[in-house]
């Protein structure tokens, strides 16, 4: 099967730090890859790298055949494909949990305004916080804002959803909720690159995993295999501290 | 009721209403420099929040030169310059273009803050949904921004509202000016002055009020 998201040789720096050292990874229609690593080892700006967020100075990203990298490419047009959710989830704070995510499909879709909220509530509903439409997001929980983020993202119909360590800032009472949202988006054949820390996800949910040290893949292949049986010492160091 | 009650028996129904034509000028003038200010402000702002550093050199250089110019100077020294190059043109004009760049001047630091007060992560989560810089900047940043900074703003509006008085140094009867001239004629300085002071506080209360009550309202 043909990748939709390839990565091939990235390199990325911000100035003088080189943060992507010649990242190759592979993503397959359906499949979730969970990408896990020390904090500073490049998760996050490989995946702002996917979406063209941050530009790289070597290499070739392509999602689904467009070289993401390429100057003529419509990185607006293309960022409809893929949804992104983070850390801090960067609800807008001036508008309503419906607003928040009716706001996108109506200006960048130009959707009507009562279609767009109509593709808004039904993605509130999905991801279970269909009851506060017209709540503020500062009157929301940080598990319900980080499920707001996602509803936000899937209005879009995007094809690819990225999360960047989206349970990391959550209480850890909270982080079920949101793990099981994003489990069932895997469930319905989402095709997923998640950032994550939690190690019970990466091994249950994802197909695949990759481990970042210093800015390149160190280890990777299926998840449970690569989890349970780590061949690099990094790694194993890391599954170690994590458990 | 009648206004001018016993306590300004001196002052004649003709020289209130002189004042009350100067107040419209100063409301006229304040206006048209906050409105002018506020555009040419928002833009120089953003010059300063996202220009490169050639830019925001320039920029900010430009509008050290008009914060650090005493207002009065700066009108007096502009009304000149253009009756010197064989431009006059009336008070009203040479008043207005040195406010409004004065304003425009005090409102770019307001609108940067403003611009630089929305947290990046929101900004990349709508560049993400596939908003352009300009729908970023229309649906994000300017609604969050302009919520962090109104209240600056207000005061920015009601500094110029008041320094406007300024303007009397080149000759423009607003209120102040036309105060000066009622005392001269009818030596009833303090009534006069304390009319000018009402006058002044009912044009700047309502702004004021009107600036709590949208602040209110983004609040919830
Ligand atoms: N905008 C930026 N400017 C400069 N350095 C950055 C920027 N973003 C990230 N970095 C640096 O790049 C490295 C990798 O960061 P990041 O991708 O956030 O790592 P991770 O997500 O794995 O924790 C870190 O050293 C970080 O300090
Ligand atoms: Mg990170």
């Amino acid at each position: 099967m043909a990748a939709v998201i390839e990565l091939k040789n990235v390199r990325k720096s911000f100035g003088d730090l080189e943060v992507l050292k010649g990242i190759d990874l592979k993503v397959e229609n359906g499949e979730v890859l969970s990408v896990i690593g020390a904090s500073g080892s490049g998760k996050s700006t490989m995946l702002y790298c996917i979406n063209g967020l941050e530009p790289i100075q070597d290499g070739t990203i392509t999602v689904e055949g467009t070289v993401v990298n390429d100057k003529s490419t419509n990185l607006n047009k293309l960022r409809q494909k893929i949804g992104m959710v983070f850390q801090q989830w960067n609800s807008f704070p001036h508008l309503t949990a419906l607003e928040n995510v009716a706001l996108a499909p109506r200006v960048v879709k130009g959707l009507s305004r009562s279609a767009a909220k109509e593709i808004a509530a039904k993605q509130l509903a999905h991801v279970g916080i269909g009851d506060k439409l017209d709540v503020y997001p500062g009157a929301l929980s940080g598990g319900q804002q980080q499920r707001l983020a996602i509803a936000r993202a899937l209005a879009m119909e995007p094809s690819y959803m990225l999360f960047d360590e989206a349970t990391s800032a959550l209480d850890p009472e909270l982080v079920g909720e949101v793990l099981d949202t994003m489990r069932m988006l895997a469930s319905e054949g989402m095709t997923m690159i998640v950032v994550t820390h939690e190690m019970g996800f990466a091994r249950d949910v994802s197909d695949k995993v990759a481990f970042f040290h210093e800015g390149k893949v160190e280890e990777t292949g299926p998840a449970k295999a690569v989890l349970s049986a780590p061949k690099s010492g990094h790694l194993q160091k890391f599954l170690a501290k994590v458990h | 009721m009648d206004p001018a009650g016993n306590a300004f028996t001196d002052l004649s129904w003709v020289d209130l209403l002189f004042l009350g034509e100067a107040a419209i000028r100063t409301l006229q003038i304040s206006a048209v420099s906050i409105f002018v200010g506020t555009v040419l402000g928002i833009i120089l702002g953003w010059m300063l929040a996202a220009g490169n550093i050639v830019v925001r050199l320039l920029v900010n250089s430009l509008l050290d030169v008009f914060r650090s110019v005493p207002l009065i100077i700066q009108l007096i020294l502009f009304d000149s310059f253009v009756s010197i190059a064989g431009f006059p043109m009336p008070a009203f004009w040479s008043g207005t273009i040195v406010l409004s760049v004065y304003t425009a001047a005090l409102v770019a630091m307001v609108a940067r803050a403003g611009i630089e007060a929305v947290e990046p992560g929101l900004r990349r989560a709508a560049r993400s949904l596939g908003m352009g810089y300009w729908q970023d900047m229309r649906y994000v940043v300017w609604p969050v921004g302009i919520r962090a900074v109104f209240p600056s703003w207000i005061g920015v509006a009601l500094s110029v509202l008041k320094d406007s008085a300024l303007v009397s140094a080149i000759g423009y009867i607003e209120l102040l000016r036309a105060s000066q001239i009622l005392t001269t004629k009818t030596q009833e300085s303090f009534k006069i002055m304390l009319l000018v002071g009402l006058f002044y506080f009912l044009m700047s209360y309502p702004i004021s009020k009107a600036g709590d009550f949208i602040e209110k309202k983004w609040q919830q």
